[in-house]
């Protein structure tokens, strides 16, 4: 993967010349300065992820023509697009909360496409018939979106979407307005239909989960930038950002490595199975760290610290320990362990990490 | 708890005297006089069209001032609402000054067209549009404001023009806004005196509407200026009542 030796992201957009999107969205508005380079194969789903905030959203809107670009390009299949209105791009929008029309039945909403783009109405309308059936809808043709569950509106707003054939789909936060049983299943239903989907995908999104389950590759962006890009697996495995790693669930740190000892920016050193030089980061999940009440003796772990506990949350069946110390950590335990270590908030424990639980690699 | 009542009566009271003293007996022959049924016609005809000027103007100027952005739109907005608080004799003057055979752009209107719009009954309906328009843009304003336009931008994402998303998504959307404003528009127009008489004159069958009917009669015939009154007021209750249910549940 190319972020691994520091090639910048956009750099893949020569391996399709012509074929694709290749951009880079640069969208300035006031202090905020968006500047994220996005390049998707034919075929190929891509989720950004990332926080609150982070300009996911305006990158999605800038590709959808709703937002001006300030610099950078847009080029489509080779087409340049960076100018078009959203009217002239073949892009296709499911919005966070589908913004159906509400004076029209689910039919004529999906129909509404076809008829812009020149179809006569009874083709529009047999096209629309079309894609519920194919959503499993066809019993709601005549509804309006009011009447409509959650699942059944988004798979409305994503028969909308496609009925234009668009070259792009892009899909804003396409599962959040669900509840949690209704987003399981709607998250696999909308998983075949992406696979189905010939074109490209790009899709915004704040949950990690979603963005696995759905992506063939990750872009993460943080403050208007790209942070880092991947497949879900690498990200997951090598995280480069205290957000990921929140994200993902693990433990990250930054430091200069020497051999096997790595020694972190603001904290102690780190001895790491990795054997490298130079900047670096460390990972290991909350599961990899053991509690001891007193100064473990006979243990063979390297890394030893002496922490206080600062919070605790049940995580799943595991009760999972925030510390703070030489470095800040967070441990998962069983809640038999918890209790016999007479966990609260202000205790004092002593942390151990085996080096063969970390994961160090180049920064 | 008593000055609402005196409110109530105050509002109430002068109605009521307009019941009281109406002309019941004669009412059926006074009714069917041709002068009645000429100046009721007129009114209805030009304020009608008057609403429809307003529809046709008003909708996209509210569009502009609720939807973009630019230059001087908060003066702009201030001017289109100045002939609500105007006084309608004086936008009668202005209106004179303007379109008069000797006005501003009247005078090239003779000369080219040889159109005279003063003393006509197209005069009538555009001293009616100048003073109940605003009423319908800032109806229609308020409704567009209120109303989502992520909506528009779903519709140009599928393809639609401006013009498209504007005639089947806002449209449709706001139509209670749009009906709203326009009753109050007709009923603003049916009413209309001052600029009336003042730019279209007092001509019966021509430019004399209900309002300047029920001034003259009141002099020479007080009778008949009440059963005009009580026509307007038959009117006026009817639109209310007709109204009512469309302005109180979205048509969504």
């Amino acid at each position: 993967m190319t972020d691994l030796d520091g090639t910048p992201a956009g750099a893949r957009a020569q391996e399709s010349p012509g074929q694709g999107l290749d951009a880079r969205l640069v969208v300035e508005r006031g202090t905020f300065r968006l500047d994220v380079s996005l390049t998707v194969s034919p075929g190929e789903v891509v989720a950004l992820l990332g926080p609150n905030g982070a300009g996911k959203t305006t990158a999605l809107r800038a590709l959808a023509g709703l937002v001006p670009l300030t610099g950078g390009h847009l080029r489509l299949d080779g087409a340049d697009l960076g100018h078009a209105p959203p009217e002239a791009r073949p892009v296709g929008v499911v919005f966070q909360d589908y913004l159906l029309f509400p004076h029209l039945s689910a039919l004529d909403n999906v129909a509404f496409g076809p008829r812009c783009r020149g179809a006569g109405r009874a083709e529009a309308r047999a096209q629309a018939a079309e894609w519920l059936a194919r959503m499993g809808l066809s019993g709601h043709a005549g509804v309006k979106p009011r009447r409509l569950s959650g699942g059944q509106a988004q798979r409305v707003a994503l028969a909308r979407a496609l009925a234009v054939r668009p070259r792009l789909l892009l899909l804003d936060e396409p599962l959040a307005a669900l509840d949690a049983r209704t987003r399981l299943e709607v998250r696999a239903q909308l998983r075949r239909h992406l696979e189905g989907f010939e074109a490209m995908a790009v899709l915004v999104t704040h949950d990690p989960l979603d963005a696995m389950v759905l992506a063939d590759r990750l872009v993460v962006v943080e403050h208007g930038r790209v942070v880092q890009e991947g497949t879900p697996s690498e990200i997951a495995r090598r995280p480069r950002t205290d957000y990921i790693a929140r994200l993902v669930g693990l433990n990250l740190y930054r430091g200069r490595a020497a051999g096997h000892t790595v020694r972190l920016a603001d904290g102690p050193a780190l001895t790491t199975s990795e054997d490298l030089s130079g900047p670096v980061f460390v990972a290991f999940p909350p599961s990899a760290v053991t509690l001891h009440r007193d100064r473990p003796t006979g243990s063979s772990a390297r890394n030893l610290w002496r922490c206080e506990v600062a919070g605790l949350e049940t995580h799943g069946d595991q009760i999972r320990v925030a510390l703070t110390g030489p470095l800040p950590l967070t441990a998962d335990l069983t809640a038999l362990a918890a209790a016999e270590l007479g966990l609260r908030p202000g205790a004092v424990v002593w942390a151990a990490v085996k080096a063969a639980q970390t994961h160090a690699y180049p920064a | 708890m008593l000055p609402a009542l005196v409110g109530l009566a105050f509002l109430l009271m002068p109605l009521l005297a307009l019941l009281i003293r109406a002309p019941w007996r004669t009412l059926p022959e006074q009714l069917t006089s041709a002068e009645v049924w000429q100046a009721l016609r007129l009114s209805l005809v030009s304020a009608t069209a008057a609403t429809a000027v307003s529809l046709v103007l008003g909708v996209p100027l509210a569009w502009l001032l609720a939807r973009t952005d630019f230059p001087g739109r908060r003066l702009v907005r201030a001017l289109v609402t100045l002939p609500l608080v105007l006084p309608p004799v004086v936008g009668g003057v202005a209106l004179l000054l303007a379109l008069g055979r000797g006005g501003v752009i009247g005078r090239w209107l003779d000369a080219w067209f040889g159109i005279t719009l003063p003393f006509t009954t197209v005069a009538v309906v555009v001293a009616e549009a100048f003073v109940a328009m605003p009423f319908l843009v800032i109806s229609v304003e308020g409704t567009l404001r209120a109303a989502d336009p992520r909506y528009e931008e779903a519709a140009a994402t599928l393809g639609a023009s401006r013009f498209t998303a504007f005639r089947r998504v806002t449209l449709p959307m706001i139509a209670p806004g749009v009906a709203a404003g326009a009753v109050l528009a007709w009923a603003r127009a049916l009413g209309e005196f001052g600029a009336t008489i003042t730019f279209a004159g007092n001509f019966p069958g021509r430019t004399q509407t209900m309002p300047l009917a029920v001034y003259l009669a009141l002099h020479h015939d007080p009778d008949a200026a009440i059963v005009l009154s009580l026509v307007l007021l038959a009117v006026s209750i009817a639109v209310l009542a007709g109204l009512r249910d469309r302005w109180m549940t979205p048509s969504v």
